[in-house]
């Protein structure tokens, strides 16, 4: 735990150095909600589109800081030899790939509080009065994404990591209903977007913060698969040179 | 011994970068590992260090280092050649990390000012020049309290001060038992702190012992004369291989002894061509280094 807390605390340190990362974390989601929030081009139905959006660009901010930001940065931590000389001592690959997961909650909670009160301030309501869950689900999706992001930058050169997190990202975007709602995809695609940790995500929040009608069984059974597995693969596949 | 290489391969692929290789480095020892690059070096230090595996028996105070990698990590410090910070990182703040980390006890400012960046620890490491990198990553590896200590190419774009910080830092290791494995092409400050060496080249290695025993096989008698002399007639009459060092400079490849100064005066007498000067004494680590490096395997 000791070793967890030391690393924990040059990994926040490191994030705070690093201003420019940290802004694109924090505004890229907010401009994303202050601009679909406010000109309608998402078919969202029936359902005003902020409703629509504030779960799903917190589940999108979720999975740009946790797996592309924290996948991103460690690629470029692997081609600066940071991993290879943190390898050199007796911090373990499970304490590095928890105390990385933890400094992105550490990012969440600002992240999302923020997200919650812009949301508010442009008239989403809150209807699923379920907020333990929607914290779980924050968790769970943290978890699982920054283990996806570390699966990658544990194995991958920094450049084909880069493309392998921006590429993932996109796909898991778009087949994940964060955005785009999944009704409008093909049934089939539709489908198997099930078993995808974004969609899992996506559906959570939904459910958790607007009350809409859904199942909580799969979405939380995928999400706390992915949040159990992704981590537990990244310690144990992750190279440090 | 700290470090016990047999029979060591490494192969990426089809290359066979390390080909059964073995050699050895006694606690305490300073063994300097030479060569030139993709030698197959680096391969192997990081093979000692468990950061990559091969064929062969490897024990690096008695542990197996990709087994027992975790236990190794308490006990050894590695200086890596170039980068492994972040480059936003402060050296004050890397260095207390890296002291926290190994949690033995090494005071992070005591080790700021041992390697000479006392002035510099608010600096982040993009800032520092390539010297005070270097020194940064020596602190980095001392934070460990290492019973071994991995160096490569600790002197790289050093500048003289910075030399000398690091070579007093290096014999002081070595004063106190540390077992110091350095890599590097730095000759002049390798023979300064080396009590062994490793000769290396394309993955075998062709020559390995302590400084003093490498250094009777290093005696040489080297003779200015006319330039041209016939020097296959003059190595039966003397015994020994000749070789042409430059225009007019000549070496015997054999210990100089009063009988072969004889022989050569006699022959060079005998074939009316003057003897101009005369050196006798011992290689120094580059000429040993190019001997070995240049010559047929």
């Amino acid at each position: 735990m000791k070793r967890i807390a030391i690393q924990l605390r040059a990994e926040l340190m490191l994030l705070a150095r690093n201003g420019e990362q940290l802004l694109l974390t924090f505004v890229i989601p907010i401009l994303l909600l202050s601009f679909f929030g406010s000109v309608e081009v998402l078919p969202s139905g029936d359902v005003e589109p902020i409703q629509f959006l504030v779960p799903g660009v917190i589940a999108v901010a979720i999975m740009s800081s946790a797996m592309v930001s924290l996948g991103i940065a460690t690629g470029f931590e692997r081609s600066y030899l940071v991993l290879k000389r943190l390898g050199a001592t007796p911090l373990t690959r499970g304490q590095l790939v928890v105390s990385k997961i933890l400094s992105v909650f550490c990012v969440q909670i600002v992240q999302v509080a923020a997200l919650l009160a812009l949301g508010l301030f442009l008239g989403w309501e809150p209807a699923g009065n379920q907020w333990p869950l929607a914290i779980a689900a924050v968790l769970g999706g943290t978890s699982a994404f920054a283990g996806i992001g570390l699966v990658l930058a544990g194995r991958l050169r920094a450049e084909i990591n880069l493309a392998a997190q921006n590429g993932l990202y996109l796909l898991l975007l778009l087949l994940g209903g964060m955005v785009i709602p999944r009704d409008s995809l093909p049934s089939a695609a539709s489908t198997a977007a099930q078993v995808l940790p974004s969609t899992a995500l996506a559906d959570l929040l939904r459910t958790t913060l607007n009350g809409d009608s859904g199942a909580l069984l799969v979405p939380g059974t995928v999400l706390c698969a992915w949040a159990i597995l992704a981590p537990a693969i990244a310690a144990k596949r992750f190279r440090w040179s | 011994m700290s470090v016990l290489v047999e029979n060591l391969t490494v192969r990426y692929g089809d290359l066979v970068a390390v080909d059964n290789v073995s050699f050895e480095a006694p606690t305490g020892s300073v063994t300097v590992i030479l060569g030139p690059n993709g030698a197959g070096k680096t391969s192997t230090i990081e093979v000692c260090e468990g950061f990559r595996t091969g064929q062969g028996h490897v024990r690096v105070l008695g542990l197996d280092p990709a087994k027992q990698h975790r236990e190794l990590t308490n006990r050894m410090g590695v200086m890596l050649q170039g980068g492994g910070v972040y480059p936003s990182a402060r050296v004050k703040d890397v260095i207390r990390h890296f002291c926290a980390l190994h949690g033995k006890g090494a005071n992070a400012t005591e080790l700021i000012h041992l390697v000479g960046l006392g002035a510099r620890s608010k600096s982040t490491w993009r800032r520092l020049s390539g010297g005070e990198q270097q020194r940064l990553s020596l602190a980095l590896a001392l934070a460990a309290k290492p019973e071994i200590i991995f160096l490569d190419e600790p002197t790289s774009g050093v500048d003289i001060d910075g030399r000398d910080v690091i070579r007093d830092i290096i014999l002081g290791l070595s004063q106190e038992g540390t077992t110091v494995l350095l890599a590097s092409h730095d000759m002049a400050e390798a023979e300064k702190v080396a009590t062994h060496a490793v000769f290396f080249r394309e993955g075998k290695i062709l020559a390995s012992g302590d400084m003093k025993s490498l250094a009777s096989a290093r005696k040489r008698l080297r003779f200015t004369s006319t330039p041209g002399l016939v020097t296959a007639e003059l190595a039966v009459a003397v015994k020994s291989p000749i070789t042409v060092i430059s225009e007019g400079l000549y070496e015997v490849a054999s210990e100089p002894t009063p009988q072969l100064m004889t022989r050569i005066s006699q022959w060079l007498a005998d074939n009316q061509h003057p003897l101009l000067g005369v050196d006798m004494g011992t290689e120094n680590l580059e000429e040993t280094y190019r001997r070995f490096t240049r010559s047929p395997q």
